[in-house]
Order: C-alpha cells, then structure tokens, then sequence
C-alpha cells in the first residue's frame, strides 16, 4: 500500500500525543500558562472526531437520509459559536443560524445540481462541513466588523440619518467594508493556493493515495466552493446586522448610540 | 402661542437612571430657542428627540401639533435639519457635500466660493461647521437644530457661527440650538429654555 489511510492505527495516534507533550512542555518552560487549554483541547479533539467517525461509519453505511440532520447540527453549533462572537448585536445567533443555511444550501445546491459532486453522504457530508466552517468565519468577521465599527463611527452615521438617508445608506460604506473585510482572507487564500500551501482537501486526497491532478481537480471545486459559500454568509449576514442594528425609524440602536 | 415643538411629559431612561423625566416644555414657531443646561443634563438627547434621532421611552413629542412619529421620519428629517456638535464632513468635495446651490448657499454662510471644489475633510472646523449648515440648508428645511454649535471652534468662528445663527432665525427661520453657555442663550437666543439644573 503506497497511502497512509489504512496504516493510521489507536497506537499512531498515541505516538503523535508525544508532540502534543512537547507544545505543553515549552508552554511550561515558557510559562505561557498555555497546558491547560492544549490538554482540554486535545481531548475535546480526540472525543470529538472519535463520536464523529462513528456518526460518519453509521451514515455512510446505508443510512444517507441522516445526512440533512448531520448537515443541520454542524450548521447549529457553527450557528451558536459564530452568534457569540456577535453578541453585542440583537439576534446574532438568529443571524448567524440564517446565513449560514443559505450560504450551505445554496453552495451544496449549487454543486448538487449541476452535478460537480455526487448526492452521496460520502461528498455532501465533508463538503458541507468545509463550507460551514469558512462560513462561520466570515459571518463571524461581518458581524463584528459592522457593530464596531458603526459604533466607532456614530457621529458620522447619526449626520447621514439627519441628511435623510435610510439606514441602508448611511451604513452603506462601513457595509462595504465589513464584507471585503470577511472576503479578503478566503481570496488571499485562493490566490496562493498550491504557492503558500497544499489545501486541505487536496492534502487529503494525496495522503489517501490519489494521483495528485485529480486531488487537483478537487481542490478547485473546493476552493471555488468557498468562495461562494463565504460571499453567501456575508451577504446574508451583513444585510441582517444592518437590519439589526438600526430601528424600522432609521435610528441606531440606543446599545450602540450610548457605550462610545 | 402656537408652538413649533412641543414635549409632553417626555422620559428617556439611561443606563444609570433617566435621563430625563417628566420634561414639558414648548418650543414656538420662529426665532431662535436655547435649550440650556450642564453637561449630562439632557440637552443634547431633547434636541435628537425633535428630528427623531431617537425616541422617549415615555411622553410624547410634537411637531406642529401632532406627534413626531406619525410623520414619516425621513420626510420630518429634511423638514427638520440637524447639525452636530462636531462638524461631520461628507466623502467629496464641498459642493458634493451641498449640491446644486453650492454657489449661493456659501455665500450665504460666509464661505468663499474658491472652497466649492476643496475636499470637505481638508477645511478648518470653522469651515467644515458653517458648511454643515449650508448642506443643512440645502434641503430648505423648516426648522434648524444644532447642538452646541460652536462649542469646537476658537472665538472668532465662534462669533461669526452666532451671527449667521442670528440671520438665520431673523430671516424666518424656526432655530433650536443646545447650548451649556449661558451668555448664549441670554444674549443670542430670543429665549431659553432650562434643562436641570443651570450650571
């Protein structure tokens, strides 16, 4: 066997745990107080992917009708993790729970579709589950961009509402703003892929043993992927923050008005 | 007396108590009306309450005999121009920033007409403040309100502000102006308003 998919046992797993302990031994030599986290960090990793694997064995093993519900719980905690990041903004996990279904349904409909993946629990699952975690990210980044910064900016948006513009319009730079800010990191990547680094998906499938074009192949339709799924999850959750954080009357919320 | 605005026994609460309670007052039709008080009395808030930058939590507020909210709020805001403290300046040029009657409405704010194509963010405060109300102007409001207007500017520009403010309101013009100087509001206003306490 020339991949290293089969060869991965419990004792290789326990052997690379000795590189965890050197990553805590310098945190105590350097007294970064960092051993506790990489120890919590290390079992939630291993208790977490061990309950996903059986999750994984179960539903690809003849089970695919469950795939919508895995898709759904991955989108739910990404949901509630992305919703606290925001929130200082009324709804943040509400907004977050939106933009990412739409940006996930909308990417993996798109693929679906047009026939680039096959509907197999096997492609769906770890697609969709690559597109939820940029997603997170970017709605994340919008969200906390918007509020602060139009929370720094209040003089400047508050003159704009006095001139009679909509909320729409007097937020409309910081908008901008805010969705190139989420963007930029997912087009950076993009544009150095294969320079910089050897993405994931394609890291995997050379890893399994696949001639490296097809893995090739792969990793576009995953980074074009991202690039959707991300402008989908900015979109919606730009609209939705400015539509949170003003009043249907055009008027900054008043915990955005008094904290500066 | 017919009044321009009224406040109905308006409350707006803050984080650490109200703000303002109970506050009744009315504001007539034309001339020029302080609202005068300390800092932290609540001036401020009454002035963003008329153009409907923000909302009582109780009471009522009216323009022209009927609440500010069941006027559409984007139309009472043209009708109701408000100038901040601090001058905000517009992307562009000064004439971006006034539109059309750039010309005019500079000289009537005192501004040389050389300025039109100046970036607004590179003029002095005195500048940017006066072109503020002439974009203020600029949408031929009814009523002017402006919150401490020359509170950011040194006492020259300060004097020329009071005198255009005085124009302004002789001129017809119905002028709210917030102000914690009270020989502003004794010497300038047509009358005062107290907020709280006087300083």
């Amino acid at each position: 066997m020339n991949d290293l998919s089969g060869r991965v046992g419990l004792k290789e797993v326990a052997l690379a745990l000795a590189l965890v302990a050197v990553a805590a031994a310098i945190s105590r030599v350097r007294k970064a107080d960092l051993e506790r986290d990489i120890l919590v960090a290390t079992l939630r990793s291993f208790a977490q992917l061990l309950a996903i694997g059986y999750v994984l064995d179960f539903v690809f093993d003849g089970r695919g009708a469950l795939t919508p519900i895995v898709l759904a719980v991955m989108i739910g905690v990404a949901a509630l993790t992305s919703g606290a990041r925001g929130r200082r903004i009324p709804g943040a996990r509400a907004i977050a729970l939106t933009a990412l279904t739409v940006a996930t349904g909308g990417t993996l409909g798109v693929l679906l579709l047009l026939g680039i993946v096959p509907a197999l629990p096997r492609s769906v699952v770890p697609l969709g589950s690559m597109i939820v975690s940029n997603a997170m990210n970017a709605a994340s980044l919008v969200m906390t961009r918007l509020r602060d910064d139009l929370a720094a900016s209040r003089p400047e948006v508050e003159a704009r509402l006095a001139l009679g513009q909509t909320a729409t319009e007097a937020s409309a730079g910081w908008h901008r703003q805010a969705l190139r800010n989420a963007m930029l990191p997912i087009i950076d990547n993009t544009k150095v892929v294969g320079l910089v680094a050897l993405p994931g998906a394609m890291t995997g499938m050379l890893l399994a043993g696949a001639s490296p074009s097809a893995a090739i192949r792969l990793q576009l339709v995953v980074m074009y992927m991202l690039l959707g799924g991300n402008a989908f999850a900015a979109l919606m959750a730009g609209r939705m923050t400015v539509h949170r954080l003003f009043t249907p009357d055009h008027q900054l919320i008043r915990s955005l008005r008094r904290e500066v | 007396m017919d009044c321009c605005f009224e406040y109905v026994d308006v409350r707006v609460d803050g984080d650490e108590g109200p703000i303002l309670a109970g506050f009744s007052a009315c504001i007539p039709d034309r001339g020029l009306t302080a609202l005068v008080g300390a800092s932290g009395a609540g001036k401020s808030t009454l002035l963003r309450l008329l153009n409907r930058l923000d909302d009582p939590d109780a009471g009522e507020v009216r323009y022209k005999g009927r609440d500010v909210r069941s006027y559409d709020v984007l139309e009472l805001r043209r009708r109701v121009q408000y100038v901040s403290q601090v001058p905000v300046t517009l992307a562009g040029s000064v004439a971006d920033n006034i539109g059309p009657q750039t010309a005019s409405l500079l000289a009537k704010v005192g501004l040389d007409a050389v300025l039109a194509d100046r970036l607004a963010d590179r003029l002095s405060v005195g500048e940017a403040q006066r072109m503020c109300l002439a974009r203020a102007l600029a949408r031929e409001p009814e009523c002017l309100l402006l919150d401490e207007p020359t509170s950011a500017l040194d006492p020259d520009s300060k004097s020329d502000i009071e005198r255009l403010v005085r124009r302004l309101a002789d001129e017809g013009l119905t002028v709210v102006m917030v102000t914690h100087d009270q020989r502003q509001a004794t010497e300038l206003a047509d009358r005062a308003i107290a907020v709280g306490t006087l300083p």
